[in-house]
């Protein structure tokens, strides 16, 4: 088979899209609803399928965030419409029960950290970005990227279903330690709603592998002609490195959750040793290690916030660069830092292990690891920096997401140099500080630049505009929001103040943060309602938005701009476009950006 | 596929795969690696635990019984002749992959025969084996063998051997199951048809990593 064959290895596929866009130009393409909006394989239908999905479960693990800050705030307050609401096993009286609220930070947390930051971001953008910018008509395997989002699909249902059952869903914390999640008498949670939990991740990790696999072979072999590796837009690098992180850290989690569900139900001990009950009777269980579950789980951990952040700092790059009307500042020392960021990814993660009695020795040369972290890290915010400089800025609801991004990312970065130091850490470790940090980095940096995503290419999904008074006022209020919630979490976490504690109020150190606490839960209440004028606008602007009528509205380089307004499966109707220069070719010339379709002139050099 | 380039070919400039080679056989090696994680954990699980705990029985001990042939002492040689299976089998994969180069469809049909017996062959020394050592008492959470000084052991020896061996065979069962597949394809004639057998290498390339990873499981329990 010659380079050519195996390059359309998927020719089938390429040429039943182009019989379906004949046809579509005839106007009797045989598409059904089901094959075009339920088992689609054209990547842009799935990529939208993911973000809806995402959506859904954002609002689910937002409106969580909002019962138990409500608890948080107002400790000794009966509000009896939670009792109506949740029934009187999980709010008695009116007030959030215990397991109940460690039910919430738990899924409130798995929820965002993977079915809306990582399935909602990766698989959105992933999807719908890596084709359309690269010049191929779909994912090298269409069916494998189908099967994907069905398993995150079956993920879902699964970890939605244990909200509904007896016992609650799992409580044990979103990282899920044993033994609390490995003795089902240990707690209500740690009952059938911990198998659940543990089920709809691995189905998780299935989709995520499927996914990831695709994203991989697709930059790699499915590049139009003239698109090197170094002419790619900053998002497919992105895109790139974060499926790489997955594929090699994922399956990591998987085996851990093997050996898990062994100590569960087989009665093994790989996790468990020297238990003794509140009854003074041991366990029989001997010679495991609950650490070693620490170990494995911080392997696919720590890359994990990577597989979260560097997709947005790709989506940022991206619209920054589109918006601040110049080329992105120092393209290679972007791939090359998202590289650094990659490969330390993958060497870092006993740093959330500080106070399991580490050897010191060894947390040193983690602390020196992590630290190195900054580096990568602050050459890409210079980067940034560096692009608005004298931009002819834009202030579009994308670009605002953008420079949101960067300025939490700062904020948050800063307080990682804090938790990364072990001797710091002892003091932080387990306080709201850590809560601020990570939120702040990676929470909100995650969902700002998916944001920025989301405003910047919807027209490109929907063929339409979101209404910019409602993106304006969403971005405001959330940026601000988002500050005021977790910056004072800083303070608490420095006077000791725990996380995961369901009431501080009877610590009289504590007791000063009870205004504090109040104030953040009702800034909370607030951004959580802009989001839903977020998500009012997306539904409302799919069908009545100001339609989009150029095709290339941002007045971007990029391909995905080449095809039609609302390209049909196959993505260019005619020919696939030839590349013939990078994707930062902004203020050149004299013009205001060049194509990258647009042949090098006469007396012209390439980037 | 193989196949020659004119010099100076740019391989990363778009436009064509830069490894030369078709989508499918690039998963299949991400997919590898991908496995290779899940297995390498496992067995970095099983080595700290192991290394952490003071005593752990004596292989020779433990694996020293031969199938219809009783009170014997043959330690190592039942897992010897079935690793020497699975690694014919290999070869007999080798040799399916080379008859797809040649379009030869009736050397794909004779060896792929051929390495579906090794591996069923395999699995059944490995159900052998299972039953044997669930005879003696032996299954997750029980151990009745005692550590090589005597004492008394934990039982995550038995715990990581049926979980780590288990893993192996159910991913030589779906290797089993793939080439399998791969047969009736080629018995159909549909490799013929589309002139490569690309497949066969692809199912190649998953056997031999099944057959990588069991010199490793070997090693760790058997020899170690």
């Amino acid at each position: 088979m010659s380079n050519e064959a195996a390059l359309h290895g998927h020719s089938d596929v390429a040429h039943a899209h182009g019989v379906d866009i004949h046809h579509e130009e005839h106007g009797h393409h045989k598409e059904t609803f089901i094959t075009k909006y339920v088992f689609s394989q054209d990547h842009k239908m799935i990529a939208k399928q993911f973000l809806i999905t995402g959506m859904i479960w954002a609002i689910l693990g937002g409106l969580m965030s909002v019962l138990f800050r409500l608890q948080l705030g107002y400790p000794d307050t009966h509000f009896q419409i939670l009792e109506d609401l949740l029934g009187s096993k999980w709010a008695k009286g009116g007030q959030i029960q215990p397991e109940f609220y460690y039910a919430l930070v738990t899924m409130h947390g798995t929820v965002l950290v993977f079915f809306v930051l990582t399935g909602g971001l990766s698989g959105t953008f992933a999807n719908f970005l890596i084709p359309l910018q690269l010049g191929a008509r779909d994912m090298a395997s269409p069916f494998l990227n189908m099967l994907s989002y069905w398993f995150f699909w079956l993920a879902s249902v699964v970890m939605l279903s244990s909200l509904f059952i007896e016992t609650g869903p799992a409580s044990g914390g979103w990282t899920s330690y044993p033994p609390l999640s490995a003795l089902g008498d240990a707690s209500e949670g740690s009952k059938t709603g911990m198998d659940l939990w543990l089920i709809s991740m691995a189905l998780f990790v299935v989709s995520s592998l499927l996914g990831g696999l695709n994203y991989i072979s697709t930059i790699l072999n499915l590049r139009t002609k003239g698109m090197s590796m170094t002419r790619m837009p900053l998002t497919i690098w992105a895109l790139l490195f974060t499926a790489i992180l997955g594929v090699l850290s994922f399956p990591v989690l998987l085996s851990g959750f093997i050996l898990l569900l062994f100590d569960r139900h087989a009665g093994t001990s790989f996790y468990l040793s020297d238990i003794f009950l509140a009854s003074g009777k041991a366990l029989p269980n001997e010679g495991g290690s609950a650490i070693l579950y620490q170990h494995l789980f911080w392997f696919l951990g720590h890359p994990e916030v990577y597989i979260i952040i560097l997709p947005a700092m790709g989506l940022v790059s991206e619209v920054m660069s589109v918006n601040a009307r110049k080329p992105i500042f120092g393209y290679m020392a972007m791939v090359g830092s998202m590289f650094a960021i990659a490969i330390l990814a993958f060497l870092v993660w006993a740093h959330h292990m500080f106070v399991t009695g580490l050897n010191p020795f060894l947390g040193s040369v983690f602390v020196l690891l992590t630290l190195l972290i900054a580096v990568p890290s602050a050459i890409k915010v210079f980067n940034w920096l560096t692009t608005l400089w004298k931009g002819n800025i834009r202030f579009t609801p994308g670009m605002l997401f953008a420079i949101g991004f960067v300025s939490m990312f700062i904020s948050g970065g800063l307080t990682g140099i804090f938790l990364g130091n072990s001797t710091l850490d002892i003091h932080l470790h387990d306080t709201m500080f850590v809560i601020a940090h990570f939120h702040i980095v990676m929470g909100v940096s995650g969902i700002l630049g998916m944001f920025a995503g989301i405003y910047h290419w919807f027209p490109k999904m929907y063929g339409r505009y979101l209404n910019n008074t409602m993106a304006y006022i969403h971005f405001w209020i959330t940026l601000v929001g988002a500050y005021l919630i977790f910056w004072p979490m800083h303070y608490e976490g420095l006077a000791g103040m725990p996380r995961r504690y369901l009431d501080v109020s009877g610590w009289l150190s504590f007791n000063q943060f009870g205004g504090l606490n109040r104030f953040i839960s009702t800034v909370a209440m607030i951004v959580f309602a802009v989001q839903l004028l977020f998500v009012f606008n997306f539904f409302y602007s799919i069908f009545k938005g100001r339609k989009v009528i150029t095709q290339n509205p941002w007045g971007a380089t990029t391909l995905e701009w080449t095809a039609p307004i609302r390209p049909g499966h196959g993505n260019w109707p005619g020919e696939i476009p030839e590349v013939h220069r990078w994707a930062y070719d902004y203020a050149k010339d004299g013009r205001e950006f060049i194509p990258q379709t647009e042949p090098l002139g006469s007396n012209e050099s390439a980037h | 596929m193989a196949q020659m380039a004119p010099a100076g070919t740019k391989w990363w400039s778009g436009g064509k795969s830069p490894f030369n080679v078709e989508y499918g056989k690039l998963m299949m090696w991400y997919f590898l690696m991908s496995d290779a994680f899940t297995f390498g954990a496992f067995l970095i699980s099983y080595g700290s635990i192991r290394f952490a705990t003071n005593g752990w029985p004596d292989p020779n001990e433990v694996f020293k019984a031969f199938p219809f042939i009783h009170g014997v002492n043959l330690p190592l040689v039942f897992v010897s002749l079935m690793t020497f299976i699975l690694i014919a089998s290999s070869v007999t994969m080798v040799l399916a992959v080379a008859a797809g180069h040649n379009n030869d469809q009736k050397g794909v049909t004779k060896y792929m025969i051929l390495t579906i017996i090794g591996g069923l062959m395999f699995l059944g020394c490995q159900a052998w084996e299972w039953t044997h050592l669930h005879g003696e008492g032996a299954w997750w959470g029980r151990n009745p063998f005692v550590n090589a000084d005597g004492t008394v052991a934990t039982t995550n020896f038995t715990n990581f051997f049926f979980t780590i061996t288990g893993f192996h065979g159910f991913h030589v069962f779906s290797g089993v199951i793939i080439n399998i597949i791969m047969l009736i394809k080629n018995l159909r004639g549909d490799f013929a048809k589309r002139g490569h057998y690309l497949m066969i290498e692809k199912a190649g390339l998953y056997w031999h990593f099944v057959d990588l990873v069991w010199v490793f499981v070997f090693t760790c329990f058997y020899l170690l």
